[in-house]
């Protein structure tokens, strides 16, 4: 009898997905690992697990669409600096037009980037990595340039509460923008044709094109909707912070990338999960504020980020 | 004359499957040894064995008289076995010169690499050769003539013996196979010895003084080509073994039926030149013809894959100008494409994944897939089709190549089209498989669809097709009913541009 419960557990480990599911496995691993050493600086308060979610929503909402970036095989490294831009241009137009048209000021932003985006790569076919590489500069040089580097202050309390300070009970508002882009993610990518014909265009290019997918078509509104996902992110960074500022989302491509694929996206495309790319969000915020209560500084966080990012892609080949 | 190649009974097998029986070649200097044998006969297993890209299970090789065991290919290439593959091993952005003397480079000045010396080498083996083609030019622009040529300067100038040329004139104009056939006369004069594997009887006779042909990984001839007649070649090739399994099943055809497909006058700017024909209701249309004769492009013009230069395209009647593959797929053309691994599947997606791509539209309802229609399409599918898969939630990769193939014949009969084009839908399957997908065949057009199928396996042919176009150098040079056609030989001739008596 125990023998045969402990086949099945072997089994069990044996069949166990470790590639796909390894993320739910370092998420849980770090929570227990951090509980253990930091609790004395109250790591597992529910107040500091809530701050976490707060923090890594920008990086939930822009994973989503990132996932289905990389799922067509393709990358977007624009999506900080838009983040940046539009959080700008949100709290601008929030002084001077009130809370929708500031809403839609910062969404439109992005709108065009991931227009333009979309354009070069599928129309044009540049590689996206050179695309939104030089975009990145572009659009983050561009919101310093508007802004003279200053930060532009938000006084539309509505707003900060919605896209920042709200919570419903105990719960933050940020966190229900993370959970809600990821629902409409997941389902899109599982649920829906576009999603089927996402996966096919970056599981075999001339494959798809052969079974009549228009696969410049799929390219190209990923790319937009990238586009629109990142400055949804540089809202909410807008509203948690009561600011527009180009440095907003600085540098977070790279935590983007590196969420979605802890989260089991392959980076050749061809496979992808947005749930999972939720908890490489979450997983990459537990990690940051381990490390500060820990006591690093920027850089040193920087350096283990790095890390991660190098784990995360040698365990992807495996694949 | 030295002998310089002799390979013994040599046997190989892939997971558990003989391919080669024992097979005995041999080859002089100073010779074109001609190599022939229908798809999967074993040769091209052979000149991979011989290239040590395979190491044989059973058997000698001997080069110059010395035993030998390559143990990759590139310790064949230093022992003067040169091969110029089908598909060019050629760095496009470099140039010729680069190309030619790529990891065997000269240095120059301060441990660098001289561009001019490896240049001037080229230009005097091209001078050698008989054939003007600058060094310095990027590959990227030569015609594949030239680049056929590079890659055989390629090989001499690792100071090759033994050349290997596979297919080397299906992409080539008829001026450039003469010249490639002069060039091919002057280093057999300089003593290298040449092997030549085609399937085109005519250029086996002008060229070869000896040919080998294999049938079912034995050997069948070895003999001076003088003592054969194209007809005895084609014998051995073809043999007895398919056509028993192979019979033709006369259907009935309809009365005064319309017209699905019509093509007038359509050129590619390439390959195809004013070419023509029809496509009926409940008919199966064969295209016969060998490799490089057009026949892939044309499929690839009437699914809108490449642009029409010139000439129409009708669909019943209506004149229609296709522009992409989902316009094509829209109007109920189909195409099982030729390789399936490249353009009939993503491999890494379920087999399940696979088979509901193109159907998406009627699996779902208010924009969402669902989960109960896609189960039971795929059921039926599987029922209709007799995949077998242990799951098919597993990646389609992990089925055998002949359910691989299904999956992809089943994803387009599944989008129930009128027109259904097959391109070499029978390769790499087995026989049973082979019989299954020739009955799915003429199902599909008793109810009245149209079908175009390509094979370079004519029995296939012969069994299922109601009429045969061939094709020769991009244009139809013959236009055969099937009760016409007396036997495989006789299509065998047509296809190499003769007639069988």
């Amino acid at each position: 009898m125990n023998n045969r419960v402990g086949s099945t557990v072997l089994e069990a480990v044996k069949n166990f997905q470790w590639r796909k599911n390894i993320i739910y496995v370092a998420f849980l691993l770090t929570i227990i690992f951090f509980s253990i050493t930091l609790g004395h600086l109250g790591f597992n308060q529910p107040s500091n697990l809530l701050n976490i979610a707060r923090q890594c929503s920008s990086i939930a909402v822009m994973a989503v669409m990132m996932t289905f970036v990389i799922a067509t095989a393709e990358i977007d490294l624009s999506v900080g600096s838009v983040a940046g831009l539009s959080s700008v241009i949100a709290a601008n137009a929030l002084q001077h037009y009130g809370l929708v048209l500031g809403v839609l000021a910062g969404l439109a932003t992005g709108l065009v980037i991931g227009l333009i985006n979309g354009f070069l790569v599928a129309m044009l076919r540049v590689p996206s990595f050179l695309v939104t590489l030089g975009m990145l500069s572009l659009v983050e040089g561009g919101a310093r340039w508007y802004t003279s580097s200053l930060p532009i202050a938000i006084d539309n309390s509505r707003f900060n509460t919605v896209f920042g300070g709200g919570q419903v009970g105990p719960i933050p508002d940020l966190l229900f923008w993370s959970l809600g882009a990821t629902a409409i993610g997941a389902f899109v990518l599982n649920y829906t044709k576009f999603g089927r014909q996402v996966l096919a265009t970056g599981g075999n290019l001339l494959a798809a094109k052969y079974t009549g997918v228009n696969t410049a078509k799929i390219k190209f509104t990923v790319l937009v909707f990238s586009g629109i996902a990142a400055s949804l992110a540089g809202l909410l960074y807008a509203g948690r912070l009561e600011s527009g500022r180009f440095q907003w989302g600085q540098g977070d491509a790279l935590s983007v990338i590196a969420a979605v694929i802890l989260g089991g996206t392959s980076l050749f495309g061809g496979r992808g999960s947005v749930v999972r790319s939720l908890f490489g969000a979450f997983f990459i915020g537990l990690v940051n504020n381990g490390l500060i209560l820990a006591g690093l500084d920027v850089s040193q966080q920087e350096v283990v980020q790095g890390a991660i990012i190098v784990i995360a892609v040698i365990l992807s080949r495996k694949d | 004359m030295s002998t310089l190649v002799q390979l013994k009974a040599i046997q190989k097998s892939f997971s558990g499957v003989a391919v080669l029986k024992g097979v005995d070649f041999s080859l002089e200097s100073g010779e074109v040894h001609a190599l022939a044998g229908g798809n999967g006969a074993g040769k091209s297993t052979l000149m991979k064995i011989l290239m040590g890209v395979y190491t044989c299970d059973e058997g000698e090789i001997l080069i110059d008289g010395e035993r030998r065991q390559f143990s990759n290919s590139l310790e064949a290439r230093r022992s003067g076995i040169g091969m110029v593959f089908q598909e060019f091993s050629l760095i496009p952005h470099l140039t010729v010169a680069q190309n030619i003397f790529l990891t065997n480079e000269f240095g120059g000045k301060f441990g660098s690499i001289s561009d001019k010396e490896a240049e001037k080498q080229a230009h005097a083996i091209f001078e050698s050769m008989g054939v003007e083609i600058d060094p310095r030019t990027e590959v990227a622009k030569l015609s594949t003539a030239y680049q056929q040529l590079t890659e055989i300067a390629k090989a001499l100038a690792q100071n090759a013996k033994i050349l290997i040329l596979d297919e080397p004139t299906s992409s080539l104009a008829a001026d450039e196979t003469e010249a490639l056939f002069a060039l091919i006369n002057r280093l057999k004069e300089r003593g290298l010895g040449i092997i030549y594997i085609s399937h085109r009887m005519d250029e086996i006779f002008t060229i070869a003084q000896r040919i080998t042909v294999i049938r079912n990984g034995s050997k069948v001839i070895d003999s001076p080509i003088s003592a054969l007649s194209a007809v005895d070649v084609i014998e051995a090739i073809v043999g007895h073994k398919m056509e028993a399994n192979l019979e033709w099943k006369k259907r009935e055809t309809r009365k005064n039926p319309k017209v699905l497909l019509s093509a007038q006058k359509l050129s590619d700017g390439r390959k195809i030149k004013d070419l023509s024909f029809e496509l009926r209701e409940g008919e199966i249309l064969g295209f016969a013809g060998l490799m490089g004769s057009g026949r892939t492009e044309v499929l690839n013009l009437i699914y809108g894959i490449d642009a029409i230069q010139s000439g129409e395209i009708r669909i019943e009647g209506n004149q229609v100008s296709l522009k992409s593959v989902q316009q094509a797929v829209g109007l109920g053309i189909a195409l099982v494409p030729e390789d399936r691994r490249k353009f009939g599947l993503v491999l890494r997606h379920s087999a399940a994944d696979n088979l509901t791509l193109p159907s998406l539209d009627k699996l779902r309802s208010s924009k969402i897939l669902q989960r109960r229609k896609i189960e039971k399409f795929i059921v039926s599918m599987v029922e209709k089709f007799s995949i077998k898969a242990h799951s098919m939630k597993r990646d389609v990769v992990m089925l055998s190549g002949g359910n691989q193939q299904k999956v992809v014949i089943a994803k387009w009969f599944g989008t129930s089209p009128k027109i259904m084009m097959m391109d070499e839908p029978t390769a790499g399957v087995d026989i049973e498989t082979k019989i299954e997908i020739l009955d799915i065949i003429r199902n599909f057009a008793d109810e009245g669809k149209g079908v175009i199928f390509i094979s370079s396996e004519l029995p296939e042919l012969l069994a299922v097709c109601d009429r045969i176009l061939v094709l020769r150098n991009g244009n139809i040079s013959e236009e055969l009913l099937r009760e016409n056609i007396p036997n495989e030989k006789y299509l065998q001739m047509a296809t190499q541009g003769g007639t069988y008596e």
